[in-house]
This record gives C-alpha cells, sequence and structure tokens, in this order.
C-alpha cells in the first residue's frame, strides 16, 4: 500500500468517525476549532454526540468529565496550546484527580504549528501532562499509528492525553503492525547509535537513518509513542547496545521526551544523552519546515552528531 | 429517607450543622462559615428533593449533586453520613491521613459524592456534562450545582452558564449560596460583584430568589424548577455566613478555621 504524507489530525478525524460506528458512548466535544482538529467528521456524521462548547476551553474540559461521569467517552478537542495550557487546571482537578474517563486529542502541537507564530506553537505540554498523576501521554508519528490510538485509549478506563501535529509527515507503518500503549517501537538494529523520536520528529530520525546507512554509520530509531508511561526496558536496552544515544522532539527540551528517557537513563542505566529540541525558548511565525530547520530539529542534526 | 414534616427538617439540618462543627473542631481546620450557610439547603436536597438511594448508590437514574464550592465539604460529608451513605463515626476522621473524608470532595473514595471539587467555578461544567449525558439518554435525572457567590467570580463559571441555556439544560438546577463574603471581604468590595440574579437572567437562565435559611422557600424552589421547561434555572438564596452558631454569623474570618475548644462547646450547645 502506498503511504502517503499526511497530518496526524486528519488521521484522528478520520478514525474518530470510524470509532463513533463501532462505540455509541463515544462523545466528541470542541471548542469552535472542528475544522482544525478535524472533529468536523463526526460532527457531521453523528450530530447528536457531538458538542461544540465554544471558545471555552475550560468550561469543555469539565463537560467533558460531567459526561464522562456518567458513562459517556468523551474525546475533548483543542489546539495543545490551549488544552495543557490553558485549561491546565481544568484537566487536574475534573479529569485526572477523579480519574475520568476523557480522552484529551491535542492538535497542532509543537512549533509545527507554523505561521501562526510562538503563541499558538504549544512546546512544553509534554512536560506539563506527564508531571499530572493518572495521566497517559501519547504522541504518535503517522496515519497507522495515530488510528490505533485513537481507537486503543477507548478501550482504557482513565484519562489520556493524545498529542497530534497540524504538519504533514510520512507513513511510516503498515496496516497490520501491532501496537501496545506503553511499549517503544525499535526500526532497525544498529549498534552506532539510537534516536529516540516521538511524533513528527520520528521521519526526521528515519531520515537520517537512511543517510546515515550510506555513510557507513548504522543506528536504529525508537519511535516512544507513549511518553508515559515510558517504556524503559526499551530505553535501557538501547542504552546498553548502541554507542550514541539522541533524543528528537518538537517540543521544549526541559521536561519533554529527552527529559524523560534521561530519567530512565539516571536511575539505571547512565550514559550521556543529546537531547535535540526546542532550546528552551519560544517558537516564531514561518513555514513549518524551516522553523524545524531554524530550531534544529531536522534529520540535519542528528547527522552532525555522528 | 424523605422527611416531609418543615419542622422535622430543620431539626435534620441542625444535626446536619453540629455535624460541621464537629468535623472542622476534630479536624482542627476547614471552612466553618459557608458550610453553615449552605445547611438549610442542603438539608433539604438530600432529606425531601435529591432522587438518590443510598443503598444503590451508582444507580444510574439518580438525581446529581456537584458541589462546586468544593471546600464546604463537610455540609456534604454530614449529609451524606446522615443519610447513610457511609459511617457517621467517620466524620471523626475528616482531613486526616488514614480517612477518605478529604478536604475537598473526591469521588473516587466517598460513597454519594458524584464529582470531585475543590479549584472554584470547575464544578458547574461537569454539572453541565451531566445534565447533557441525561438529555442524550433521556434519563429523567436532574442535577444539582452549588456554587459560592465569591465563587461566580471565576470566569469558568460564566462559560459553563452559556454551555446550560445554549442546551436548553432545564434538568440542571444552579444554586447559589449568597451570603456575601469571601476570604478579603464583602463579594462588593474584593470584586465589585452584585445583582447577582440579573446576570444570570441575562444569560437566559430562569431566576429564583429565596431566603436560603427558610425551609419552605428553598422546597418550593425546587418545585418550581422541576417545572420551568427549556431552559436552567438559578436559585439565588440569601444566606448568612456562618448560620446558626451566634461568634460565627457574618464573620469572615470563620470562612477557613476552626473553633478552640471552648467554642466548640458553645456552637454545640447553640445548635442542641
Amino acid at each position: 500500500m502506498e503511504k502517503i504524507k499526511k497530518a496526524t489530525r486528519e488521521s484522528y478525524g478520520e478514525a474518530l468517525l470510524e470509532l463513533g460506528n463501532e462505540n455509541k458512548n463515544i462523545v466528541v466535544l470542541d471548542a469552535d476549532l472542528s475544522t482544525a482538529t478535524k472533529t468536523e467528521k463526526f460532527a457531521k456524521e453523528y450530530p447528536d454526540r457531538f458538542f461544540d462548547i465554544g471558545i471555552s476551553e475550560a468550561n469543555m474540559m469539565g463537560v467533558a468529565s460531567g459526561l464522562a461521569s456518567c458513562g459517556k467517552i468523551p474525546y475533548a478537542s483543542t489546539f495543545a496550546v490551549f488544552a495543557a495550557g490553558r485549561s491546565y487546571d481544568q484537566i487536574r482537578c475534573s479529569i485526572a484527580y477523579p480519574k475520568q474517563n476523557v480522552k484529551i486529542c491535542a492538535t497542532h502541537s509543537g512549533i509545527t504549528v507554523g505561521e501562526d507564530g510562538a503563541t499558538h506553537q504549544m512546546i512544553e505540554d509534554i512536560s506539563l501532562m506527564r508531571t499530572m498523576p493518572n495521566m497517559i501521554v501519547m504522541s504518535t508519528c503517522d496515519d497507522v499509528e495515530t488510528k490505533w490510538a485513537v481507537k486503543e485509549i477507548s478501550k482504557i478506563n482513565g484519562p489520556v492525553y493524545l498529542r497530534l501535529a497540524r504538519v504533514k509527515t510520512m507513513g511510516i507503518y503498515n496496516e497490520d503492525m501491532k501496537f501496545e500503549i506503553g511499549k517503544a517501537i525499535q526500526i532497525g538494529e544498529g549498534k552506532d547509535g539510537t534516536i529516540f523520536a516521538t511524533g513528527i520528529t520520528v521521519e526526521q530520525a528515519l531520515i537520517a537513518k537512511d543517510i546515515l546507512k550510506e555513510k557507513g554509520k548504522d543506528i536504529r530509531v525508537v519511535d516512544i509513542h507513549t511518553i508515559k508511561p515510558i517504556d524503559k526496558e526499551a530505553i535501557i536496552k538501547c542504552a546498553k547496545e548502541t554507542e550514541k544515544l539522541i533524543s528528537i522532539e518538537d517540543h521544549n527540551i526541559i521536561g519533554g521526551l529527552g527529559s524523560a528517557i534521561a530519567e530512565v537513563l539516571i536511575e539505571e542505566y547512565p550514559k550521556k544523552l543529546v537531547r535535540l529540541g526546542i532550546k528552551d525558548t519560544f517558537g516564531k511565525s514561518g513555514k513549518a519546515e524551516k522553523l524545524m530547520e531554524y530550531f534544529g530539529i531536522t534529520a540535519k542534526e542528528i547527522i552532525e552528531q555522528f | 429517607m424523605k422527611i416531609e414534616d418543615n419542622r422535622e427538617l430543620e431539626n435534620m439540618a441542625k444535626k446536619i450543622r453540629r455535624g460541621i462543627i464537629e468535623q472542622v473542631y476534630r479536624a482542627g481546620s476547614g471552612h466553618p462559615g459557608g458550610s453553615l450557610s449552605i445547611a438549610d439547603i442542603m438539608t433539604v436536597l438530600y432529606f425531601y428533593e435529591l432522587n438518590v438511594d443510598e443503598k444503590n448508590i451508582k444507580w444510574e437514574d439518580r438525581d446529581r449533586f456537584v458541589l462546586s464550592k468544593g471546600h464546604c465539604v463537610p455540609t456534604l460529608y454530614s449529609c451524606l453520613a446522615n443519610r447513610g451513605f457511609f459511617d457517621i463515626k467517620e466524620l471523626e476522621n475528616f482531613r486526616k491521613i488514614e480517612s477518605n473524608l478529604q478536604g475537598h470532595p473526591d469521588m473516587t473514595k466517598v460513597p454519594g459524592v458524584d464529582m470531585s471539587t475543590g479549584s472554584l467555578g470547575q464544578g458547574i461544567s461537569t454539572a453541565v456534562g451531566m445534565a447533557i449525558a441525561g438529555k442524550l439518554d433521556n434519563r429523567n435525572y436532574r442535577v444539582y450545582c452549588l456554587l459560592g457567590d465569591g465563587e461566580i467570580e471565576e470566569g469558568q463559571v460564566w462559560e459553563a452558564v452559556m454551555s446550560a441555556t445554549k442546551h436548553k439544560l432545564d434538568n440542571l438546577c444552579v444554586i447559589v449560596d449568597n451570603n456575601n463574603l469571601q476570604i478579603d471581604g464583602t463579594i462588593e468590595e474584593v470584586a465589585g460583584l452584585n445583582k447577582i440574579d440579573e446576570k444570570f437572567k441575562s444569560f437566559g437562565f430562569q431566576i429564583i430568589n429565596i431566603d436560603g435559611h427558610n425551609i419552605e422557600e428553598i422546597k418550593s424552589a425546587f418545585e418550581v424548577a422541576k417545572n420551568v421547561k427549556g431552559k436552567p434555572v438559578a436559585i439565588i438564596a440569601k444566606t448568612i455566613k456562618g448560620k446558626g452558631v451566634s461568634y460565627m454569623e457574618n464573620k469572615v474570618e470563620w470562612h477557613g478555621k476552626a473553633p478552640d475548644e471552648e467554642q466548640y462547646k458553645i456552637a454545640m450547645e447553640e445548635l442542641k
């Protein structure tokens, strides 16, 4: 099957539509961004189970919590900056603390939001969400993985934060790929280095892998689609088996994927880790691809490490 | 366990108030002022109005209650314990490390608590969600949500109010405990808050103004609310912070502190 370039928000919208047909308890909430988050597909097909709460994200999280307490499985969507940022305390008090079965599906994460600039580029959400007790944090990298995740999280009874992107990335997995929440995916067996990536940076890691191969360096890529609970075993295994360790993320290097990996390494198998990501600075307007170059989260920065 | 007689409800309200003082005194901390101001409303809710069953706690068709002003949880615990949701002896352990009776309500720990609250302004959104779920499933349960007047300074309350009107939630009844005092002073002084009824009305709510310590008025307000169709109801209940304990009444310093032994004895005597 041909793998086309696609944004994970698109896959989210399509998966929701299928899920809505399979499970009548699924309800979807949005905060006036349904055309951008792609919940509009669900809204059109299941208008009775779609609730546009308006530009009031804090309220949306609370309404989702109330719906969950009555047996519904709410998927609450908005941009990552308004989900994890603006509604932080609502997620904390009304969703995470009471372990409500709410799926927060946040699109437009990271600097790859692009032209809207820093106010809309959420680079702190992994950090905010993974330090919250009871919260599962996921970040998917392609169409197949995203569709799996959207459906799989409906089977868990509890809160989940799913991080999605606006920018289009290439297809990575085949339809028959088997995923498991909390289990990282190792691509390749290279011993020269491990690139830990999540979300849109998995594509960059794979590009780097191919280029390095031509240069005689054999590396592996580890797709960490579940950032919490993180796959400790996979991290320790790679630390033992490979020479260099690098993490790459469309997120602040403080508190995100790199930090989560570093926490495992320092306790279990101390070893140097190079963290590629946004270096504790706000983003800026521009084309997503240009911003990735500007902030240094492309294959080039990975290759430079070898 | 429905109490029809007003005198008996008044007696129960006294018992609920004794439970509040008992909890806060034994814990050495808590919020007696606002807990006492909602005691009559909550007594009517739990012993007259709410369709709940202490023997079938998670009953899907039960009425829901959300204490949005979660710090006044001693009243909720007192009502639940007296109604038989859990052993009344447990009230002695309020706010203690081994107890399920946390400083703010935790729905995962306490039987009969429908929503965890504590951070102000959030409970009403969850109540809106519960009311929407009721409509979605064609269930006849009602959702009650109690807010503090200071609490409605939170912007989220008005976001939720807008949603309630949009979704025509006539199964939602909001009660505002209008005791006029918050930690730093009166609601007017602190936040310029006034004309609460007009604010709700302008958002599309049906308004009912009552004396929040008059059992008959509380009962009839709930009755009127049930018959309103196509829009949510807000009952604005005029109350006295610290009601029932003479030295606490209208004294903002009793917002969040516990009585000492002598004060405890006086309070319990007054609430006999």
